[in-house]
């Protein structure tokens, strides 16, 4: 037992559990944070597995990082820096290719190589979802109202959000309405002909969910990529230097200067409760630290059903929490290379290395890839979005060399048969495989590999099934959802215990806002 | 017709986006890709290469050459030692700023002065009754900058190590690709950067034993627009932009004394006799009128502004380079002369002539911008003009 008190203390050293003990220790408040791992960062983390190369282990590119956190944090002062990540390179079975380069003339040009009619809706079809994206994005900063409560805050919240929608014209209301119902390959039917382009652009609609570009609601996903933004300007993805744990880092960083405690190799067991409230926590090794307040940064099964007996929480809830829809659908590869893949689609080394690379050559071959994982399997023929990180910041791999981030779906929680060292190895064979077909000497250039499944990432990253949104990012579960009816506000049903992470609103990907939001609460409800 | 500098044959045939300007009479890659992003990210994050061959260069030497030097600048000379470069700008008799470069000690009694404009004749009429030899060898010397975090290792690698250990500010000599050249820890990107000197006959080979060394490093080659960028975050002024050279302002007001220029830090005063030092004495005891410093625009203003007419802040993607109003409460306070969204900083900066009474760091001003055709004003913060100054700049 700690002699000393804190005013909260931080369940995990994720992205969002340090960007929340940075507001908390902003704002004046002793804050402690307890990280399972030796490394900060959660899924945000950068990982040197073999010497001289880093892996950003996890996730692997950084948009939707909130802007006024990165002002509110001065991150850049923290050694933040987002570099470009400027086209996107999908080649084609038939070595032909398709790419989306960063000059939009040039991104033109290839267009009507394979069809003038989608060049032209391609400009027409960026403004809408630019349109969208600014209409949709203030309410990734906004604590989700009720709607069923009926009390001020919520009333308030909702006639806010009713006048944002009223102020977007016609035909942007009707394609929200089609987003939030369509499947991401019939959306996009309605505008393009391209199959690549078509597959690699409806791949943003299935990234982390266990679905299909056939399956209603992918659309939506669709969007929530589009609101990324650098520099305000929407839809750009870039790098974080130094690898996506910089970014847990800057955090970190900011955090400690503010004078929070952070401890890593230090898990948490379970959340004490005495007299209905939460008051501290029990490390695995037995210590016991009280505080004020808590907050879980890990995900809604783990917060709610592993750290707090369900004793303490009200049936339905658990209930609630036992249904939210968890299940892995992605892995992750990543390999120290000895020289740059040749793609027979693009022979040489050119500026396509420098952004991203994405096997999705069609509709049906992402549909087909998700069948296999339907029914059990991994996919054979996988999609995958990868990128070269050594290529953006020469620091990950030592000169000459080079460090390849291959995402990869589908890759289901429950195989069937369960998971194991073989079955891990031969998925990430079917990777190699999939990428020898495009680029022959990618095997014989590999020094170091390594594979994650959804089974690495929940026993090593701690993300229940491997599920690296922290629950998918369908519509049934996002906004005043996630992760449960009446509990999208960050706070608990278990007085003093509060919740963020990507299992809360606004969902996944490196954010930040979530933490933000919830440290902005428990000041509220502490002042 | 603008001339082509010794690297032309490279820089030429890399020059996708066909986009030059001019620099004193000669062509200069404004952007070697159709976007300047990654020519910038290099200097901050792996390493830009640039051709700044159009530089005017003089080589002064004679048993007088530290005498006339001392006279000329602003920076005490005598103090300048052997292989040592100095950043200094020079006046007119008025103390007002003709010019600004870098003087390097060759030899005991030889320099070498660069500056942005032909400065050979106020060098000889200076000179008057000295024993010293002027010689503009602008023509002589091809420069290349190389300026990035990695710059040191690729440097390493093209030189054996000879300018591993070299200090900030100053010079060595050594070889890349076989060719004699001199390395001098200098730039204009406020980063850990070089520059490299050599006979205009070596040019190629230097270049390419660079691109060579520098291709596993991420070597990019980098034009005006990321050095632009790069130059205002590191708070670095630029004649005809930032200030007008004293003996080419047509009225009064246009000229600015180096206190006026943030640059008090080389007036040396008690050097002795040197050209301005009356005229800059008497303005250290009243205290300058103007100051230049840094500013930082607020974000949430901008939001705010461009919120009103429906639209997210609309940022420069270039740096810009015109005079904008800097206000104080209603009154006119200043002019903001450069300005950049700094990608690093991830804030919108710009560097600013502002009145004394208002040039206090954290001084909450207003600066002028224009939001759908409307002039709008944008809160804006006092700030040191080193917006960006990292310790790998001097380590």
């Amino acid at each position: 037992m700690s002699a000393s008190r804190y005013d909260a203390i931080i369940i995990g050293g994720g992205h969002n559990g340090l960007v929340a003990a940075a507001y908390l220790a902003r704002a004046g408040k002793r804050v402690i944070v307890f990280e399972k791992r030796h490394v900060l960062g959660g899924a945000a983390v950068t990982e040197e597995i073999f010497p001289g190369f880093k892996y950003s282990v996890c996730s692997y590119v950084v948009s939707l990082l909130r802007p006024e956190i990165i002002r509110d944090l001065d991150l850049p002062r923290h050694g933040l820096q987002i570099l470009p990540l400027e086209s996107t390179f999908t080649p084609l079975p038939n070595d032909d290719y398709l790419v989306r380069w960063a000059d939009h003339d040039h991104t033109r040009r290839e267009l009507y190589r394979h069809s003038p009619r989608d060049a032209d809706a391609y400009d027409d079809f960026g403004k809408l979802m630019y349109q969208l994206a600014v209409a949709v994005k203030p309410i990734l900063a906004m604590i989700p109202p009720d709607p069923t409560s009926m009390s001020p805050k919520d009333l308030m919240g909702f006639l806010r959000l009713g006048k944002h929608f009223r102020d977007l014209g016609h035909e942007q209301f009707h394609a929200l309405h089609k987003l939030m119902t369509m499947s991401s390959a019939d959306y996009l039917d309605e505008w393009f002909e391209t199959e690549a382009l078509k597959a690699t652009m409806s791949a943003s609609g299935i990234i982390g969910t266990f679905l299909g570009p056939r399956s209603p609601g992918t659309a939506y996903v669709l969007l929530h990529h589009y609101m990324g933004e650098i520099d305000g300007a929407m839809r750009a993805w870039g790098f974080a230097k130094g690898g996506t744990g910089a970014v847990s880092e800057s955090i970190a960083s900011a955090a400690r200067e503010h004078g929070a405690e952070i401890r890593t190799e230090a898990g948490v067991s379970q959340v004490i409760v005495r007299n209905g409230r939460a008051v501290g926590v029990a490390l695995d090794g037995g210590d016991e630290f009280h505080a004020r307040v808590v907050v879980s940064a890990l995900d809604p099964k783990l917060t709610f059903l592993k750290l707090v007996g369900e004793q303490h929480l009200p049936d339905d809830f658990i209930q609630a929490i036992r249904r939210f829809r968890i299940r892995g659908s992605s892995g992750k590869v990543n390999l120290s290379l000895s020289e740059l893949p040749d793609f027979t689609a693009m022979p040489g080394v050119g500026p396509l290395h420098q952004g991203a690379m994405s096997i999705s050559p069609s509709i049906d071959y992402l549909e087909r890839a998700y069948d296999e994982a339907k029914y059990g399997d991994f996919s054979s023929r996988p999609y995958m979005d990868i990128i070269i990180p050594s290529m953006i910041d020469p620091g990950m791999a030592p000169p000459g060399k080079h460090v390849m981030s291959i995402f990869v779906q589908y890759a289901p929680s429950d195989l069937s048969g369960g998971w194991d060292e073989t079955k891990r190895e031969a998925f990430g064979d079917a990777v190699v495989d999939t990428l020898a077909q495009y680029a022959p000497n990618l095997p014989g250039a590999i020094l170091h590999r390594q594979v994650l499944t959804p089974w690495d990432i929940d026993r090593v990253m701690g993300l229940t099934d491997g599920n690296i949104f922290h629950g998918e990012l369908t519509l049934q579960q996002l906004f005043c959802l996630r992760p449960a009816v009446g509990w999208a506000d960050f706070t608990t049903p278990l007085a003093n215990y509060y919740q963020c992470g990507s299992g809360t609103h606004p969902g996944g990907g490196i954010t930040g806002a979530s933490g933000r939001m919830a440290a902005l609460r428990v000041l509220k409800d502490q002042s | 017709m603008l001339r082509t500098t010794p690297f032309h044959p490279r820089t030429e045939a890399l020059c996708e986006a066909k986009n030059w300007r001019r620099w004193s009479g000669y062509l200069a890659a404004s952007s070697y890709e159709l976007h300047h992003d990654r020519e910038y990210w290099a200097i901050r994050n792996s390493a830009g290469l640039l051709d700044v061959s159009p530089l005017h260069k003089y080589r002064i030497d004679g048993p007088d050459a530290e005498r006339l030097l001392n006279r000329v600048v602003t920076r005490d000379v005598t103090k300048c030692a052997l292989h040592q470069v100095l950043y200094t700008p020079w006046c007119d008799g008025d103390g007002k700023v003709m010019d600004d470069g870098t003087l390097t000690r060759l030899k005991p009694d030889s320099f070498r002065l660069t500056s942005a404009l032909p400065n050979l004749r106020w060098l000889q009429n200076n000179a008057r009754g000295m024993t010293v030899r002027i010689e503009d060898i602008s023509e002589d010397l091809a420069a290349l900058a190389l300026q990035g975090p990695s710059a040191r290792r690729i440097l390493s690698a093209a030189a054996n190590g000879v300018a591993d250990d070299l200090r900030f500010f100053r010079l060595t000599k050594g070889s890349i690709g076989g060719v004699p050249v001199e390395i001098t820890r200098t730039g204009y990107t406020g980063d850990l950067g070089y520059e490299i000197w050599t006979d205009p006959d070596n040019a190629l080979v230097l270049w390419d034993a660079l691109m060579d060394a520098g291709r596993p490093h991420r070597i990019v080659p980098a034009g005006m627009l990321a050095l632009d960028v790069a130059r205002v975050e590191a708070g670095l002024i630029l004649i005809d932009v930032d200030y007008v050279p004293a003996h080419q302002a047509v009225i009064e007001g246009r000229k600015s004394s180096p206190f006026e220029l943030g640059l008090g830090w080389t007036v040396k005063l008690d050097k002795g006799p040197f050209v301005g030092r009356e005229a800059l004495v008497a303005e250290k005891e009243r205290g300058p009128e103007w100051e230049f410093k840094g500013l930082e625009i607020s974000w949430e203003s901008l939001e705010e502004l461009y919120g009103a007419v429906g639209l997210p802040p609309q940022l420069p993607s270039e740096g810009w380079r015109t005079s904008v109003p800097v206000y104080g409460g209603s009154r006119q306070v200043g002019y903001a002369t450069s300005g950049c969204w700094s990608p690093v900083l991830k804030k919108y900066i710009a560097l600013a002539h502002l009145q004394a009474t208002h040039s206090k760091t954290g001084t909450p001003l207003r600066m002028e911008v224009t939001v759908e055709h409307k002039r709008r004003r944008a809160k804006a913060r006092v700030v040191d003009a080193q917006f960006f100054n990292p310790e790998r700049k001097r380590s």
